[in-house]
């Protein structure tokens, strides 16, 4: 495949865009994860005091 | 069975988790192949060379940077008619998503500019509506980390995107006669989509039906964080009052 | 209401109520511009619309967060909302109050500043109406920002990021119309603009206000 003169143009910003995209993807699973760990050692630390 | 059983927390939880697996899925299948599909098939454009091939990111992104805020608003107006938390949550976690869209749009923007105009930034309207709309989101996003109690957050935020969204506007059409007034005649037609023939149209179809699939992922991932979150939040401040 | 827009006027002209820093803020930036540019006529002529606007923007941006920060913490701000008249109208006053102090003298100094700037003599009369219309909406805007950020400790620089941007469209026709009267072109029509957005948010924007500071109080 041949990109012509433009090659770096394109691959930069299809660098840039991917780019941004993981790492908003990163991003919200990472904080998916923290949170959803945080949660369940709330709800068993609390099952635990009660029960 | 309407629409708004889904404001339940837990329905919401129950049928987004379901859900997301396909709608995820779905997205990374759209964007992978219609990307590429539109990097490495499709020919190059006479007058714009291999340049063409961004239109498969600028364009979706520029729709989806929009429509995440028109989402805002609508999510914003539910919570303060209807008061549903998941909505306010869903607001909150639409915002990121949105920026990032934004920034998108700017840098391959940017990108395809510099070769094309000979120059990274020109304030022609669009791109200065683009960042005035990230100025928005910013703000936006700044107050929600602002506040500490949720539901003042949540209030405040929904006023500050409704009339955000005004003031959006008003600004696009300011900018439109500011630029008129500063050079007359001269056009940097953003306006790819009509000249865009057939043999780049579906695989922007395709990627722009990747990018919204995208988007609502990230959103029903987001949201389902935030009402995590609010829940950990309630429950420590239980645990500290017993 | 009027025992209210005098109370304010009042607190806000005496010795420490920050009246008269927008306006020094203001000359300041007429004198720093020239200094930064350098003293070319024809240079200054061409820039003075948009330096005046953003000078006028930023003094006003000020003592935007002192409009309600101040009545929050003696607790008057809780006084006024649950006295007779609608918190609606309170804000509507301290907004006036507001530009009596920052946009009406900004206005009238307006016309020596673009001395300094060097802008064409043309442009005078279309400075004086795109200020006196114009930066009502930025105390009536500067309002329902301060609104908004009324109950955060350190609200000052959320506060110019908020307001900022919904200050961009006065600032385009504001500058518009001085631009266009200078060069005799027809400025009406961004004058025109610049009437609807002060008009529509004075009537309109209070509303916002009042309910986000109902918000805060709660």
């Amino acid at each position: 495949m041949d990109l012509g003169k433009y090659a770096e143009t394109v691959l930069w910003s299809y660098l840039g865009a991917v780019g941004l995209i993981s790492a908003l993807i990163g991003l919200s699973l990472w904080q998916a994860a923290k949170t959803r760990r945080a949660l369940r050692d709330a709800e068993a630390r609390i099952g635990q005091a009660h029960g | 069975m309407s629409m708004w059983e889904y404001a339940n927390p837990k329905k919401f939880m129950q049928t987004s988790g379901a859900v997301l697996p396909w709608v995820s899925g779905l997205a990374a299948i759209f964007l992978i192949t219609g990307l590429i599909w539109g990097f490495f098939f499709t020919p190059q454009a006479v007058n714009f060379g291999s340049t063409v091939k961004i239109i498969y990111l600028h364009v979706p992104s520029a729709m989806m940077a929009i429509n995440a805020w028109i989402m805002m608003l609508v999510t914003s107006l539910i919570w303060l008619v209807r008061r549903h938390h998941v909505s306010a949550l869903a607001a909150k976690a639409a915002a990121p998503v949105g920026l990032t869209m934004t920034l998108i749009a700017l840098l391959t923007g940017a990108i395809w500019g510099q070769p094309m105009w000979g120059t990274w930034w020109a304030w022609d309207p669009r791109l200065t509506a683009f960042l005035i709309l990230t100025l928005f989101y910013l703000g936006y996003l700044a107050l929600w980390q602002a506040i500490e109690n949720p539901d003042t957050a949540a209030d405040l935020t929904s006023v500050l995107c409704i009339v955000g969204s005004v003031f959006a506007l008003l600004s696009r059409y300011a900018v439109n006669f500011w630029n008129q007034g500063l050079h007359q005649g001269a056009s940097l037609s953003l306006d790819k989509t009509e000249n865009v023939s057939d043999v780049y149209y579906l695989p922007l179809l395709l990627c722009i039906a990747g990018f919204v699939l995208l988007f609502l992922s990230l959103v029903l991932l987001r949201t389902r964080t935030e009402i995590r979150a609010r829940r950990l939040q309630a429950l420590l401040l239980r645990e500290r009052m017993a | 209401m009027i025992a209210l827009l005098i109370r304010d006027l009042r607190l806000a002209t005496r010795s420490g109520g920050g009246f008269g820093l927008g306006l020094a803020f203001f000359l300041l930036m007429a004198v720093l511009v020239p200094l930064g540019v350098g003293p070319d006529p024809t240079t200054l002529a061409k820039i003075a619309p948009g330096i005046l606007w953003v000078g006028a923007l930023l003094s006003c941006l000020l003592s935007l967060d002192r409009l309600f920060a101040l009545d929050a913490e003696d607790g008057s701000l809780e006084l006024l909302a649950t006295a007779p008249i609608p918190l609606e109208g309170v804000v509507a006053v301290k907004s006036l109050a507001h530009w009596a102090v920052t946009g009406l003298p900004l206005t009238l100094a307006a016309p020596a500043l673009g001395l300094l700037l060097n802008l064409p003599t043309a442009g005078y009369p279309w400075l004086i109406a795109a200020f006196a219309l114009g930066t009502p909406a930025l105390s009536v805007i500067g309002a329902f920002g301060a609104a908004l950020t009324v109950g955060l400790k350190r609200g000052g620089l959320l506060l110019s990021l908020l307001v900022l941007p919904l200050y961009l469209p006065t600032l385009i026709f504001g500058a518009e119309v001085i631009r266009r009267g200078t060069q005799g072109l027809d400025a009406a029509t961004p004058l025109l603009f610049l009437a609807a957005i002060s008009l529509a948010s004075a009537a309109l924007l209070p509303f916002a206000s009042a309910a986000a500071i109902r918000v805060n109080l709660r």
